[in-house]
């Protein structure tokens, strides 16, 4: 719960969303879900020369199960706010 | 909001979801866990991400040559192995010419 939380904060800003395939997405945050399905609107691929197999596709939903990495702006991240979040979930709350 | 298994939730979901939003029939393109490009037709989804498919056609890309279309017709894709669903914007896709884009096919998933 605490990552979709965290990400619910997050819509809106520009994130990129490296893929297990290697593919990377960049775009702007438009919804998560429960599973870490992100959505993302505007998207631009990462290196699109040698993946031009998104170049009419302009929103799209990225499964969670095949996200390697999701690269944050480093001002979107309150990191307080996250150590606390950790400290009461590591406690079972 | 019905939860179980089972075809009935997948023909025409038209209600509001978090992610897929009325894309019912849309033409999207689905990147799948082997690095297949698969387009078609929206024509209904579950929360697994399994997919109805309607119209549908494989993108093959090469180095060789341009983009490879294969019709496929109606199908039934299992969540477990799509990567992304994207919105294809028809006048995007009409300002690209496939026949010219040479590229080599995407990898596949590995988790």
């Amino acid at each position: 719960m605490l990552f979709f939380s965290y990400f619910k904060e997050l819509v809106g800003k520009e994130v990129t969303v490296e893929l297990k395939n290697d593919l990377a997405i960049r775009g702007t945050l438009h919804s998560v879900d429960q599973y870490l399905n992100i959505k993302l609107e505007n998207i631009k691929v990462v290196d699109d020369d040698k993946y031009p197999h998104m170049l009419s596709v302009r929103n799209c939903f990225i499964r969670g199960s095949v996200v390697r990495y999701v690269e944050l702006p480093p001002d979107g991240v309150d990191v307080d706010i996250l150590h606390d979040a950790t400290r009461r979930e590591a406690r079972g709350s | 909001m019905s939860t179980g298994p089972g075809l009935e939730s997948l023909v025409n979901r038209m209600y509001n979801r978090q992610a897929n939003e009325f894309l019912c029939a849309e033409t999207i393109s689905i990147i799948t866990n082997d690095g297949r490009i698969i387009v078609g037709t929206l024509r209904g989804f579950d929360q697994a991400t399994n997919i109805i498919l309607d119209e549908s056609h494989e993108r093959v890309y090469s180095t060789r040559e341009g983009v490879q279309q294969l019709a496929l017709g109606l199908y039934i894709i299992r969540g477990d192995n799509i990567s992304v669903v994207g919105e294809l914007d028809e006048e995007l896709d009409l300002v690209n010419d496939l026949s010219k884009i040479k590229a080599h096919p995407l990898k596949p998933v590995i988790h």
